[in-house]
């Protein structure tokens, strides 16, 4: 799939009609995602109740990769479990940032998609960000992630 | 064109890497106020000297190293004419980011106490405020910032106030983010008589138009050599010859003494003070070889084409529908940052990379100042003598295709 390709599912399908976008009043952890290098700033936020992923939504603005991947993410692991999510989360990650581009992964359905953006390294951030974001939400850490590493 | 001159087609033939093509289509290379591309004869120029004369300068008493030094030195000297400088203030370093944090380091530490003000603009790329907020921690000195118009200038309305106790003034020439041209020469008079020491980051302009410290004025000046056709990891800072030698050192090292002893160390006298280790020898050359090319073509003849150029883009940019283009519509050099309503700066980089046209997309290393004007991130196209009007007309059916498609 070449990136405008890409860009006609994605785009028709979520970035201009995000779907789970808007605050969630009675979120469990709140997850900032932030990519300074273009601006990207997305909040995810989940209710779990135990293991259980009860609600998810994002609000935010970003490119249109980063929003289709962020409403993605909000239909796939939305009443999952958590090592459902977690496995969801490290298909994704792999599929994009593994050395070697790794198998078809049947179980991430429409998020393979974006292994288009594998060839795009400087997309590769925008597309990860709300999965940075899930990934410390999991963990019920409230608080921020970035796209940028810390300094040590 | 007058009798003599090359042709600007002819011309763009000194740059191989522009003849080729990127996803199936020409290449058009817009991102020029990132980095410039590079002629031949500086490509030649670094080639030879690692073909023939590679050695290290200075220390060596045998043939190549004399060659080196020579090549070196003479590098040296053909900066200073580039600017009218003496060879005597010119510093080599990486580039304006590491001019500007010697200025900040050594300059800096030495005449700045807790309460002196630094005067910057809002309009100032990272590399001209990270420098003096870490100063700023340091040594407690205060930042205070000239503040910009809704079109992108400097609002100098109260100048004379801002410049009230001001020790140290630093501006950029040409803004990066909005194509501004400050008015340094009168920038630099007016701080001056004010009493402050002022710096010049000529990193965008040192290229495209003439400039000359003297008639500028100003105490220290940063340049980039591979914004202006030059090599990457060379640049210069200009430091009027008082000021350069009453400074002390930046890094500690070789090359920049006189002698050494287990209790302590002499400095050699500038500039050699402040260019501690082997320096960038293969660069300079490059980067003199640069100078000669760009003063061959004539800055002002340069200049006239980035301004037409500068023109042509914005006309083009401004039929694009649901555009905002940033910085002023007129008196402006031939960058052009715009959003487009429909879809965001990333996007529109990607989309106009897959037709072959290289933009720039982010906040270009001005963060503060995308922030002032609401603005999360921009596209930018930045041109250079040897881009053409019709890579701008196609440049045009690019971006109204891509904001079709996001529309």
């Amino acid at each position: 799939m070449n990136l405008e390709e890409l860009y006609q599912e994605v785009i028709l399908d979520h970035s201009k009609r995000p779907r789970n976008f808007g605050p969630l009043p009675d979120a469990t952890v709140t997850v900032r995602g932030d990519n300074p290098s273009c601006g990207d700033e997305i909040e995810l936020s989940l209710k779990l109740n135990g293991d259980q992923i009860e609600d998810v939504k994002f609000t935010g603005q970003g490119c249109a990769i980063c929003m289709a991947s962020a409403s993605l993410l909000t239909l796939k692991v939305k009443k999952k479990d958590k090592a459902q999510a977690e496995t969801l989360l490290t298909g994704f990650k792999d599929m994009l940032t593994a050395p070697e581009a790794p198998e078809s992964n049947e179980a991430l359905g429409d998020l393979q998609i974006f292994s288009a953006v594998r060839r795009f390294p400087q997309r590769v951030k925008c597309a990860t960000l709300s999965w940075r974001a899930l990934e410390q939400a999991l963990e019920a850490h409230a608080g921020s992630v970035t796209t940028e590493e810390p300094a040590s | 064109m007058a009798a003599g001159e090359r042709s600007w087609e002819e011309i763009r033939k000194d740059f191989p890497v522009l003849d080729q093509e990127v996803n199936g289509r020409k290449l058009i290379y817009f991102d020029n106020a990132a980095t410039s591309q590079k002629p031949l004869s500086v490509i030649e120029a670094m080639t030879c000297y690692y073909e023939h004369d590679n050695a290290n300068v200075h220390r060596g008493l045998h043939e190549l190293s004399n060659r080196a030094t020579a090549g070196y030195e003479g590098a040296r000297a053909r900066l200073a004419a580039y600017i009218g400088a003496q060879e005597e203030e010119i510093i080599f370093t990486r580039g304006t980011t590491e001019s500007i944090n010697l200025v900040a380091r050594a300059w800096g530490e030495e005449y700045l106490k807790a309460g002196d003000v630094v005067l910057l603009t809002e309009m100032e790329h990272h590399s001209n405020i990270v420098p003096w907020q870490m100063l700023a921690q340091r040594r407690g000195v205060k930042l205070r910032f000239i503040p910009i118009t809704p079109e992108g200038t400097l609002d100098l309305t109260n100048l004379d106030q801002l410049l009230e106790g001001v020790k140290l003034f630093s501006f950029v020439h040409i803004s990066n983010s909005l194509g501004t041209i400050n008015p340094a020469a009168e920038l630099v008079r007016r701080a001056k008589a004010a009493g402050a020491t002022v710096l010049v980051d000529a990193a965008q302009s040192a290229g495209h138009l003439p400039l000359d410290v003297k008639e500028l004025g100003c105490d220290f000046l940063a340049l980039s050599g591979h914004k202006m056709c030059g090599p990457t990891g060379i640049g210069l800072l200009y430091g009027r010859r008082e000021i350069l030698d009453a400074m002390p050192p930046f890094h500690g090292g070789g090359e920049m003494i006189s002698t050494v002893t287990f209790e302590g160390s002499q400095y050699k006298p500038s500039p050699y003070r402040f260019e501690a280790g082997t320096p960038a020898i293969a660069e300079a050359i490059g980067l003199a070889a640069a100078a000669e090319y760009i003063d061959g073509i004539g800055r002002a003849r340069i200049w006239e084409h980035d301004q037409l150029l500068a023109r042509e883009g914005l006309a083009v940019l401004s039929q694009i529908p649901g555009i905002r283009i940033l910085g002023p519509l007129d008196h402006r050099a031939g960058l052009v940052a715009f959003t487009l309503q429909s879809a965001h700066a990333h996007d529109v980089v990607s989309m106009a990379d897959q037709e072959g046209l290289a933009l720039r997309g982010g906040h270009h290393c001005t963060q503060p100042l995308l922030r002032k004007l609401g603005v999360p991130a921009s596209s930018r196209a930045s041109f250079a003598f040897y881009n053409t009007i019709e890579e701008i007309h196609r440049m045009g059916e690019i971006l109204k295709k891509v904001q079709a498609f996001f529309a």
